[in-house]
């Protein structure tokens, strides 16, 4: 093989070379089926575990009377308002918090950068082993929030998992904070960090400082980066199973189940995949948009992190 | 004008200067909220692994007498629901090998394919791989348990690197081809020019160059592993198939739970990644961007 591309190499006859070159996408004999070999890995993976499940999946929730079944079901219109809840207010509370603290993190120092490492840990640890920490904290009896509310004014805390389906899902919410606003802190930060400090140094010769240098310098150059975070992460939020599943478990009496922790109640604990597949396939509406949004900016505005 | 700024500036100094000091006082309670706020729940984890089973069920904020006999219980898996820890951890660290083995390969591939062969509607493949990258893992959870089951993998720790890789390549081919535009042509002609085979091209040149993108995607797909709960509760049931996750989370649906052991198991199992995290810190910021918090 190396020897065909050697003798390819010193040949004159060029004119016949660059014609299959354009035919074949630039490639050669041998070089296009390697080109095809390296590419048969990804394709297998692709066939078999995401097209094949999608196609099955979409199968297996095409029937319109689930999806009667489903929306006539109060389980379900609570899980709805639920999930929007948790998108709503759980993603921009922490998009808007991991911007200003980004703004914190860029003040020099060496104990900023050592906060920043102490910061990082809730993304870093993984999360099941701080999701069941938290459920404990949250304990009614036990646990160490209301431990700390008895030591410290002498008050029973309330029952945070148990009694109230708006607790309940706030911790769910606060929790989703915790976990992952250091990771979009740090994205933020590394784009506070490409823009060019000429930039602010004209600036402050204009006489912009604080909020005024915050509105109209850092936040034009950061609103695309922050709009691109914003859209994947109420993507990634819908998807997104083990917060609800173990801060709350879906109670108190099933009120705060969200659709992704929902459809796989229906599909193992009550064996009704088909239902499962439906209340998933019920945020297609919202999905759709976010991810021809995305695709779009992802491929032209090089979001470079 | 001059006269005006002249005479304000003297009054203003010491103004300016308290506002630094006051400046630097609310970083600092900024700073103190911070930690609070992000270490109580690593605190409340060691703490509780430190209590005695009594401790743990009392309303103590400090523990009364620590003790690292529950580490010592779960290391020597002394307990009934730990009979096969060692068993599963090593799954766990099994399927995060694979994982990372699997996604670098398959993803690099496709990518060198793409990226420097420009193979002819390669585009189609990066927009699969953009698109699967959007879709929630959760999403198709549902489809994937009964396909698993009719590919015969049922109960298979294969099952579970089979859904890691293909979670997990989407994010290293975006990085990958966002990485080897870095990369000049030149070499590869070069080395082409010298006779060189697209293989030889890949393993000599593409791969070492790519070194560092290359550790970025693999911290990221170890993560991924890791922390992946759903496909492994799903897919695995059997004691000594199953993953660290899947007992820790059984060990919470049981109606005895012994906390402090529960607590250190999952110290025991949250170490390593952190350790890793901040070993290949420098590196992951060239590459962790937009992926790592799918889950």
């Amino acid at each position: 093989m190396a020897s065909v591309s050697v003798i390819d190499a010193g040949h004159p006859a060029l004119g016949r070379r660059s014609r299959l070159r354009s035919l074949r996408g630039g490639l050669q004999g041998s070089e296009y089926a390697w080109a095809i070999a390296f590419c048969i890995p990804y394709v297998a993976v692709f066939l078999a575990f995401v097209i094949y499940p999608v196609l099955y999946g979409l199968w297996l929730g095409h029937k319109p009377s689930l999806y009667v079944e489903l929306f006539n079901d109060p389980i379900y219109q609570q899980t709805v308002v639920n999930t929007v809840l948790y998108l709503v207010i759980g993603v921009n509370v922490k998009m808007f918090f991991a911007l200003l603290l980004s703004g914190f993190f860029m003040r020099k120092g060496w104990w900023v950068k050592g906060l920043l490492m102490i910061y990082v840990l809730p993304w870093a640890v993984p999360a099941l082993p701080t999701f069941i920490s938290i459920h404990w904290m949250l304990n009614t009896q036990w646990g160490l929030i209301n431990n700390v509310l008895w030591d410290t004014f002498h008050v029973d805390g309330p029952g945070w998992l148990d009694t109230s389906r708006w607790l309940a899902l706030g911790s769910v919410i606060v929790t989703y904070i915790w976990k992952n606003m250091p990771f979009w802190t740090v994205i933020l930060l590394a784009g506070r960090m490409a823009i060019p400090t000429e930039l602010y140094e004209a600036a402050e010769v204009d006489g912009a400082t604080g909020i005024k240098r915050f509105v109209h310098v850092s936040l034009p150059l950061l609103a695309n980066l922050y709009l691109v975070c914003t859209l994947l992460s109420t993507i990634f939020t819908l998807g997104d199973f083990n917060t609800a599943y173990f801060i709350s478990g879906g109670g108190p009496a099933l009120s705060t189940h969200v659709l992704a922790t929902l459809g796989i109640r229906d599909a193992f604990e009550i064996a009704r995949p088909e239902l499962g597949v439906a209340a998933v396939l019920s945020a297609l509406p919202l999905m759709i948009p976010l991810v021809i949004t995305l695709m779009h900016k992802l491929r032209t505005s090089e979001v470079q992190l | 004008m001059t006269a005006v700024t002249a005479q304000s500036a003297p009054a203003r100094r010491p103004n300016y200067k308290r506002r630094r000091v006051w400046r630097e006082v609310a970083a600092l309670l900024l700073a103190l909220v911070l930690i609070i706020w992000t270490l109580a729940p690593l605190y409340n984890m060691v703490m509780v692994s430190l209590s005695s089973h009594n401790d743990v069920f009392s309303s103590n904020i400090w523990p009364a007498d620590p003790s690292a006999s529950s580490y010592w219980i779960v290391l020597t898996e002394g307990y009934w629901y730990l009979e096969y820890f060692w068993h599963q951890y090593a799954n766990s660290i099994y399927i995060g090998f694979w994982t990372v083995f699997l996604t670098l390969g398959i993803g690099s591939m496709v990518s060198y394919s793409i990226g420097r062969m420009r193979i002819r509607h390669g585009w189609l493949l990066t927009n699969a791989a953009l698109l699967t990258y959007l879709v929630p893992a959760s999403f198709l959870a549902i489809p994937f348990y009964r396909i698993m089951q009719s590919y015969g993998l049922g109960n298979n720790v294969w099952s579970i690197i089979a859904v890691e890789v293909t979670f997990a390549t989407p994010y290293a081919i975006f990085i990958f081809q966002q990485y080897g535009r870095s990369i000049p042509f030149e070499l590869d002609e070069a080395a082409r020019i010298d006779g060189a085979s697209p293989i030889q091209v890949y393993f000599r040149i593409y791969l070492p160059l790519m070194a560092p993108a290359l550790v970025a995607v693999g911290t990221y797909a170890l993560l991924l592993a890791w922390n992946e709960y759903l496909y492994q509760f799903l897919l695995l049931s059997n004691k000594r198939s199953m993953t660290v996750p899947v007992a820790l989370a059984q060990f919470l649906n049981s109606d005895e739970s012994p906390w402090n052991y529960m607590m250190a198991t999952a110290v025991v199992y949250a170490v390593p990644p952190v350790i890793i995290y901040y070993l290949f810190r420098g590196k992951m910021t060239a590459g962790l961007t937009m992926g790592g918090v799918k889950g």
